[in-house]
């Protein structure tokens, strides 16, 4: 089977859908003649034209705009922000627009857009280069949010995405592209060629949304987690020798609750990991779902480790970043409790 | 049959590729000093085509010409060329610290030098810049400590923003120099703010945005223009045109026919089009509008015109899609030469003179590098104990209690 790093999973997918569909654009800034500045799009523009694979002006609110419209006309755009950060011009046409387009036309209007855009820190990016804004999403009724964590499941997840007939936020964790990352920032990066998730399928596969993965099986502990954090979650459960079970969400809205549900039903305990700032996070939505639903299998309470509530540094970056030594601590302290 | 052919989809196109001759054909470059200077409180209406030309006072024989020629004072002239030759040796230095893994990141401006330091020169102490990160010409032309720049780059234990921020995003209120944000064309409309407070209190403080040609995408770009136009504050709006946002042509901004001053006419804003790389044309045209602003005549846009010579950020590679010659091919030439030879024929300076500055800002940067290295590099000064000041005023418990977890 092929090996891909999450870049070529990325651009792969949308090679596979620019081929098979003529209704699927690509656009944004560098993303053309360029090929993106993190190279996701690299030769498409080539191989499908500029009608198809173009750039765009640096406007955010223009480019979600633009795909509205498209959608509304029945074309599938596939927009990228060049970095999560940067999304925030588009939030009104997301937030008032794109979620609720089928909403307010009782389903006359559709809005089958897919946003994908770089998330989370890891590269020294500072404040502008490192955020997770998932929550801002998954808190809007209407758009669906997903965030894979390897190059299988990218390919498949954007594939689905581009085909879901509802507007998608498609979070790529850039820490991960070329990768696993597992916090341990002072060791030789890894790539995924020698990763077996680095094996990707070609041609056309969907990994459906809305169903999370059980990433490591375990008895004592279920860590629910995505992104990045998926590999701080296994380098902690290694060097602590605690016997968790790692979720990994794969998609937050709509969320797999069954899965969690299952998973903390069996350990009894739970932890809530994300990169993005603790108070509102995505954490807390998970938290106050598991003690709703699992509350008489709770051993101890639901503990959410995430990122400080600041702004994100750029020298303090391996304080504020939750990595494995945090996650560990938080994870021993809790078999205690 | 139907009388239409299928529509087309237009997406525009840059005069040249890597393996392409570089062609700057669409620069059409008016004579020096074949544009007029209006009054400072000329209507806008009544200056349009100085949108669409290009006010240049050198002349390719190295002579100022014109009426904006008139009344530039020549210490200004020798401290512009200075303050440049500083800047072009501070951005080659700071590179190479990035290449020593010193720092993370660097941005150089090289080629735009005469843009920064020239506007800086026509304004007063307490006036605002809400800069970019290009435009460290303007606080390179004041007093501000060079060493605290280099400790921001590197991020250690003097760094005036404690490593919060990205290298190069400077902040200086005393020097007027905002805290440089890293989201493009958000503070342009800021400076309109500031200026509008200097209108309401009875100030005759003026307030200077910055964007870049690409930038000027952006949708707080027309929000700028709208509210300037409307409450018509004391506010400069540049616009440096460097040709390029990262790997996409000013074209792809809009700006391929129509000019970007041009923009500023149908809200009724006067507009100038300037050679960027004339720092005697650069320092006219910043007199005049910060003349115009500070006696109550409103905002002017300014398009300066320049290129981006080096990469658009040490994470850039430009041969991946600009010609190579490119920046060699550049019409307008090079700032710093320009000027050094008009003051050369004037005898005001010398060959000798310019290598000598240039020495001797080399020795100033490399005792201010070491200075600063002295208090940590990359990040190993920088205290995790600082992270949690500053988001608030007084730090709300739940800040406190994430500190205390942190064992800080
Ligand atoms: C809102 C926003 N979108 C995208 C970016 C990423 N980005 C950083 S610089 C840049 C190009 C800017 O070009 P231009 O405005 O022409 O300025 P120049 O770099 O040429 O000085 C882009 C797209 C950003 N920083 N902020
Ligand atoms: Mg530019």
């Amino acid at each position: 089977m092929p090996r891909m790093s999450m870049i070529e999973a990325i651009r792969d997918a949308m090679d596979v859908k620019l081929g098979q569909d003529d209704n699927v654009v690509v656009y944004g800034e560098d993303v053309g003649y360029f090929g993106g500045v993190f190279r996701c799009t690299a030769g498409l523009q080539k191989k499908y034209g500029t009608n198809r694979v173009f750039d765009s002006p640096i406007n955010e609110s223009g480019i979600v705009g633009t795909a509205i419209g498209m959608g509304a006309y029945g074309i599938r755009p596939c927009v990228e922000i060049q970095f999560a950060d940067y999304i925030y011009p588009a939030y009104d046409q997301i937030v008032s627009e794109a979620a609720r387009i089928r909403y307010r036309s009782n389903k006359d209007f559709t809005c089958p857009i897919t946003i994908r855009t770089p998330c989370g820190g890891g590269i020294f990016g500072g404040q502008t280069h490192s955020q997770s804004p998932e929550s801002l999403f998954t808190h809007v009724s209407g758009v669906k949010t997903v965030i894979p964590s390897n190059p299988y499941d990218a390919k498949g997840l954007l594939i689905a995405s581009i085909e879901d007939d509802d507007p998608v936020i498609f979070l790529e964790p850039k820490r991960l592209y070329n990768g696993p990352f597992d916090g341990h920032h002072d060791r030789p990066a890894s790539n995924w060629s020698k990763h077996p998730l680095g094996e990707v399928p070609e041609g056309h596969y969907t990994v459906e949304i809305g169903k999370a993965k059980v990433f490591a099986e375990g008895d004592d502990v279920t860590i629910l987690t995505y992104g990045t954090m998926v590999y701080v979650a296994e380098a902690a459960v290694k060097e602590t020798g605690i016997n968790a079970e790692i979720i990994d969400l794969r998609s937050l809205m709509p969320l797999d609750i069954d899965t969690v549900v299952k998973s903390v039903e069996k350990t009894g305990r739970c932890m809530v990991l994300h990169e993005a700032t603790l108070t509102s996070g995505f954490g807390a939505e998970l938290a106050a779902q598991v003690q709703e639903r699992c509350f008489y299998h709770l051993e101890s309470p639901v503990v959410r480790v995430a990122g400080w509530d600041t702004p994100y540094p750029h020298a303090q970056e391996w304080d504020y970043f939750p990595g494995p030594a945090r996650v560990g601590k938080e994870l021993k302290a809790m078999m205690e409790a | 049959m139907s009388e239409y052919g299928p529509l087309k989809f237009h997406v525009p196109e840059p005069p040249g590729r890597p393996g392409d001759a570089p062609n700057f054909d669409g620069i059409v470059i008016p004579e020096a000093g074949s544009v007029r200077r209006p009054d400072v409180d000329c209507p806008a209406a009544d200056m349009k085509e100085l949108a669409s030309t290009m006010i240049r006072v050198l002349n390719t024989d190295g002579e100022a010409v014109g009426e904006w020629a008139e009344g530039l004072d020549d210490d200004v002239l020798l401290k512009g060329l200075k303050n440049m030759i500083r800047v072009r040796a501070y951005d080659e230095r700071m590179m190479t610290l990035q290449r020593q893994g010193k720092t993370s990141f660097y941005m150089k401006c090289t080629g735009e030098e005469a843009i920064a330091v020239g506007f800086r020169a026509a304004l007063s102490k307490g006036d605002m810049n809400f800069p970019t990160y290009r435009q460290q010409g303007l606080l390179l032309s004041t007093d501000y400590p060079m060493v605290d720049m280099i400790c921001q780059i590197l991020s250690n234990s003097r760094d005036p923003l404690k490593g919060r921020q990205l290298p190069i995003m400077y902040s200086s209120k005393e020097h007027g120099f905002f805290s440089i944000s890293g989201n493009l064309g958000t503070q342009f409309i800021q400076a309109v703010g500031w200026a509008m407070a200097s209108a309401i209190k009875g100030d005759t403080k003026v307030a200077a945005g910055w964007i870049g040609d690409g930038s000027t995408a952006a949708t707080d770009f027309h929000a700028s223009l709208v509210n300037a136009s409307v409450y018509k504050p004391p506010v400069i709006l540049n616009v440096v045109n460097n040709q390029w946002a990262i790997s996409s042509f000013r074209g792809i901004a809009g700006g391929d026919h129509a000019t970007f001053a041009e923009r500023a006419l149908g809200y009724d804003i006067p507009a100038l089009r300037v050679d960027g790389n004339d720092f005697l044309a650069v320092y006219a045209a910043s007199k005049w509008a910060v003349d115009r602003a500070r006696h109550g005549f409103g905002p002017t846009l300014i398009e300066w015109v320049t290129y981006r010579v080096a990469p658009h950020s040490t994470s850039d590679d430009p041969s991946q899609y600009r010609p190579k010659e490119e920046s060699e091919a550049w019409p307008l030439g090079d700032p710093i030469l320009r000027l050094k030879n008009y003051l050369v024929a004037r005898k005001l300076w010398s060959d000798e003179q310019q290598v000598q500055a240039e020495a001797e800002y080399n020795d100033e940067i490399r005792a201010a590098t070491k200075e600063a290295e002295s208090y940590g590099v990359m990040g190993s000064g920088a205290s995790p104990k600082d992270m949690f000041d500053d988001v608030y005023k007084e730090m709300p418990q739940h800040l406190r209690e994430q500190r205390q977890k942190m064992g800080v």
